[in-house]
């Protein structure tokens, strides 16, 4: 009997049925709870089998690409993948930038992409593009379905492709036919995938050398990043044990913020172009640098040649690839920074390690001496808010609620991750990787819909909330309250600071001429706006914006001439900063050298 | 001030993979978008009943960048295993390559001689041609076809390196 019902499963109709069913069963089963999508001509299938049901609540965003960052921003904040659903052709290459994106900064990301019928591909169809090929090198792995008997096994892989390891975004291009005709459905629990199995523990080995390297230490640093906060709230938690029980100092990466408390005094602020003279200085010099879950990015290292020239390195990584890829490390250990951590500490305590303390009080000097400099101070004017300043009264106002910040690209997210902070991982969501203006108000209504009821701020700039503004209108209809808080200085403030001081003051194209009343824009969309110009009326302005029930927009007029420092010019090494209260170059003979301009 | 250049070694690499739609785009694609070089690259299924196909790349740079590229390539979901026959023991490096000559006379009757010298085989011939068949290293058939070039060298065809290592074991 079991023979025949297998040769013959057509027989067995309870488990038949139509590939768009069978996408929407297998999204459930996978625990699936919201999609962030834009209907179109080769998704309507899903779209019919959607209606239908109510285990799946779908957000109509306004433009693609806000659907993909809407989605990292759930998935950041929540722990669990983020889902898209798209159409063909536009739809699919308008949410290339967002999957970029979510690649870049390792989010995981399903996208669902809706193709033309498998006979009319290859025949520049109506609406046809090639998106598996377009999608193939800006994700972690994609699939075009083309038989409806694969679509549950594709879809449960693309989740376990999407969350394991190190995540990122997969895409599942479906073919109109595919949706339609009918097929048998395969459980989550049947699925093994056949090759993809990243190496979850640390080498035990090279952990007893790591822990026996840090105890003999002189000047160690910890430096973490997103690996911590993409390796689950544990990790933080383990790290903040592993920080304290050996008394490093720590510095997190802009993707790594929140992974340790930043009010802790162990905490040296964010590192890098932007970082703080501490945490540059302390990296320069240290003998031993313990690297888990970061990547020397190119923002982190400055001139490569001159990065920490004198320290032992620890390289802790889910991804075999990150290691030596810019920067050669004496100890690779391939892992989840979770577990690696928990081995860490577990060798630690084994060892009956204690950290050579007298060296330790001495380094701490050191530090506490750059400490000194305060290289994040700023000059405050009783006529003109300072943007440092909104965000350091935004910050005072919301810290003692549990309040969730993303961020536009520039200037503005400079300033966020150096006077915003963090305590816990998941409340910082920031395109680190491509730099993505425009992530910040999809990416705050995805974090919104993962919790409710939480504050939810998009920290923006004029210029980059103008690159998904449209999104106003999903906040809108789905009674999104998000904050949108724009320092508006009229400029595209970062490319106008290089313009100022590598590029002679010629500030070509980043002034922002004929911008719209924010406001108004806000109230068109349904959204309240408010307005501030006067220091005096910040707190009461940020309070207001805090009451309100529903979406805000909030326009800050700020000193359109404040620069961001610490900056670490291009081509300069990780400890040459810029303070803010250096003599100012003369802007017109400010310039930097060719090979400095090409390095950015 | 930059570090001492590493030297550049041509590496081979074998690269067990699922025969799925796109592999080998999604492994070129990886080759061009980060630009390493390709000096050759094979691919066929070499098992019918597990879906599998070996690629084998020949490519050159120094040391860090060819660890750079096993690992990215290490990381492609559909990829089972990356071996670097270069470093990991001895192998054999195998071309098969078709030259097509053409010429009369005494020429003709060189190209011929030399070919037999080679183990190359003749596999067509007219009045006025041959094509040639030949299979060894790399090195080989390059010197082959320097010699055919006087000779009348009209076409040259190359496979690309297939490699597997030598002795009993798997790769």
């Amino acid at each position: 009997m079991s023979t025949a019902a297998q040769a013959a499963p057509a027989q067995m109709p309870d488990k038949q049925m139509s590939g768009a069913e069978m996408l929407i069963k297998a999204l459930i089963d996978q625990g699936v709870e919201v999609v962030f999508g834009y209907p179109g001509g080769a998704v309507l299938p899903i779209y019919d089998a959607l209606f239908k049901q109510n285990a799946i609540r779908h957000i109509l965003v306004r433009h693609e690409q806000g659907a993909v960052h809407a989605a990292e921003g759930y998935a950041r904040s929540t722990g669990k993948p983020g889902v898209v659903l798209v159409t063909s052709g536009p739809g699919a290459t308008n949410a290339v930038t967002g999957l970029t994106d979510a690649l870049l900064d390792s989010i995981p990301v399903i996208c669902l992409t809706g193709q033309v019928a498998t006979h009319l591909v290859g025949t520049d169809a109506f609406q046809e593009c090639d998106t598996t090929g377009i999608t193939r090198p800006c994700t972690k792995h994609n699939y075009l379905v083309k038989n409806v008997d694969d679509l549950s096994r594709v879809v449960h892989e693309a989740f376990y492709v999407a969350t394991a390891g190190r995540p990122g975004p997969v895409v599942i291009d479906l073919p109109k036919d595919v949706q339609v005709a009918t097929g048998a459905y395969t459980a989550k629990d049947n699925i093994k995938h056949k090759t993809y199995r990243p190496q979850v523990n640390g080498d035990d080995a090279k952990i007893k050398e790591a822990v026996a390297l840090m105890a003999a230490a002189e000047r160690p640093v910890f430096y973490t990043g997103g690996g911590i906060i993409n390796a689950g709230p544990k990790a933080s938690e383990l790290l903040r044990q592993f920080v304290q029980l050996t008394g490093f100092p720590i510095t997190n990466t802009l993707m790594g913020l929140g992974g340790y408390p930043a009010t802790d005094r162990q905490f040296l602020g964010m590192l890098g172009m932007h970082g703080t003279w501490e945490a540059n200085h302390a990296m320069h010099d240290c003998d031993v640098m313990i690297n888990i879950g970061a990547r020397f990015d190119d923002r982190i290292t400055g001139r490569l040649n001159a990065f920490s020239p004198g320290s032992k390195k620890i390289h802790v990584d889910i991804d075999p690839s990150s290691h030596n890829k810019t920067v050669r490390c004496d100890l690779n250990i391939v892992g989840d920074a979770c577990k690696v951590l928990e081995q860490m500490i577990a060798a630690w305590k084994q060892g009956g390690y204690k950290p050579n303390q007298k060296a330790l009080d001495r380094w701490w000097q050191q530090i506490d001496q750059w400490r000194a400099r305060d290289s994040l101070k700023y000059k405050t004017d009783p006529k003109i808010i300072k943007p440092q300043q909104a965000i350091q009264r935004l910050y005072e106002l919301t810290k003692d609620q549990d309040t969730f910040i993303t961020t536009e690209v520039g200037q503005h997210q400079m300033w966020a991750a150096q006077f915003y902070k963090f305590n816990k991982p998941n409340r910082w969501m920031t395109s680190g990787g491509l730099g993505t203006m425009g992530y910040g108000l999809p990416a705050a209504i995805g974090v919104q819909l993962g919790h409710p009821g939480k504050l939810v701020v998009d920290i923006a700039g004029e210029a980059s909330i103008l690159m998904n503004i449209q999104e106003l209108g999903t906040a809108a209809q789905f009674r999104l309250p998000v904050k949108v808080f724009i320092l508006n200085n009229e400029y595209m403030g970062m490319v106008r600071q290089w313009q100022q001081l590598l590029h002679g003051g010629r500030y070509s194209q980043s002034y922002s001429e004929s911008l719209p009343d924010f406001v108004k824009l806000a109230e068109a969309f349904h959204c309240r706006g408010l307005r501030v110009t006067d220091p005096a009326d910040l707190d009461a302005v940020i309070k207001e914006m805090i009451a309100i029930d529903g979406p805000v927009v909030v326009d800050v007029a700020v000193d359109k001439a404040e620069n961001c420092f610490p900056m670490v010019p291009s081509g300069a090494a990780h400890n040459e900063m810029i303070l803010a209260d250096d003599k100012p170059k003369d802007p017109a003979n400010a310039s930097v050298s060719e090979e400095g301009m090409a390095l950015v | 001030m930059s570090a001492p250049q590493q030297p550049i070694q041509s590496h081979i690499l074998s690269v067990l993979v699922d025969n799925e739609p796109g592999i080998l785009a999604r492994v070129v694609g990886l080759f061009s978008g980060r630009g390493y070089n390709i000096e050759s690259l094979t691919v066929a299924e070499v098992s019918d009943a597990a879906h599998l196909s070996r690629i084998t790349v020949v490519t050159s740079g120094p040391a860090n960048v060819i660890e750079q590229i096993k690992a990215q390539l290490g990381r492609l979901v559909p990829v089972h295993n990356v071996h670097d026959l270069t470093v990991e023991g001895p192998h054999i490096a195998r071309e098969l390559a078709l030259i097509k000559v053409a010429g009369t006379g005494e020429k003709r009757v060189e190209s011929l001689r030399i070919a037999d010298i080679f183990r190359a085989r003749a596999v067509d011939s007219t009045i006025e041609s041959f094509v040639f068949e030949l299979t060894g290293a790399p090195e080989k058939i390059t010197a082959f076809v320097e010699l055919m070039k006087p000779l009348g060298l009209v076409d040259v065809s190359r496979t690309g390196v297939v490699a597997i290592s030598r002795g009993p074991k798997p790769l």
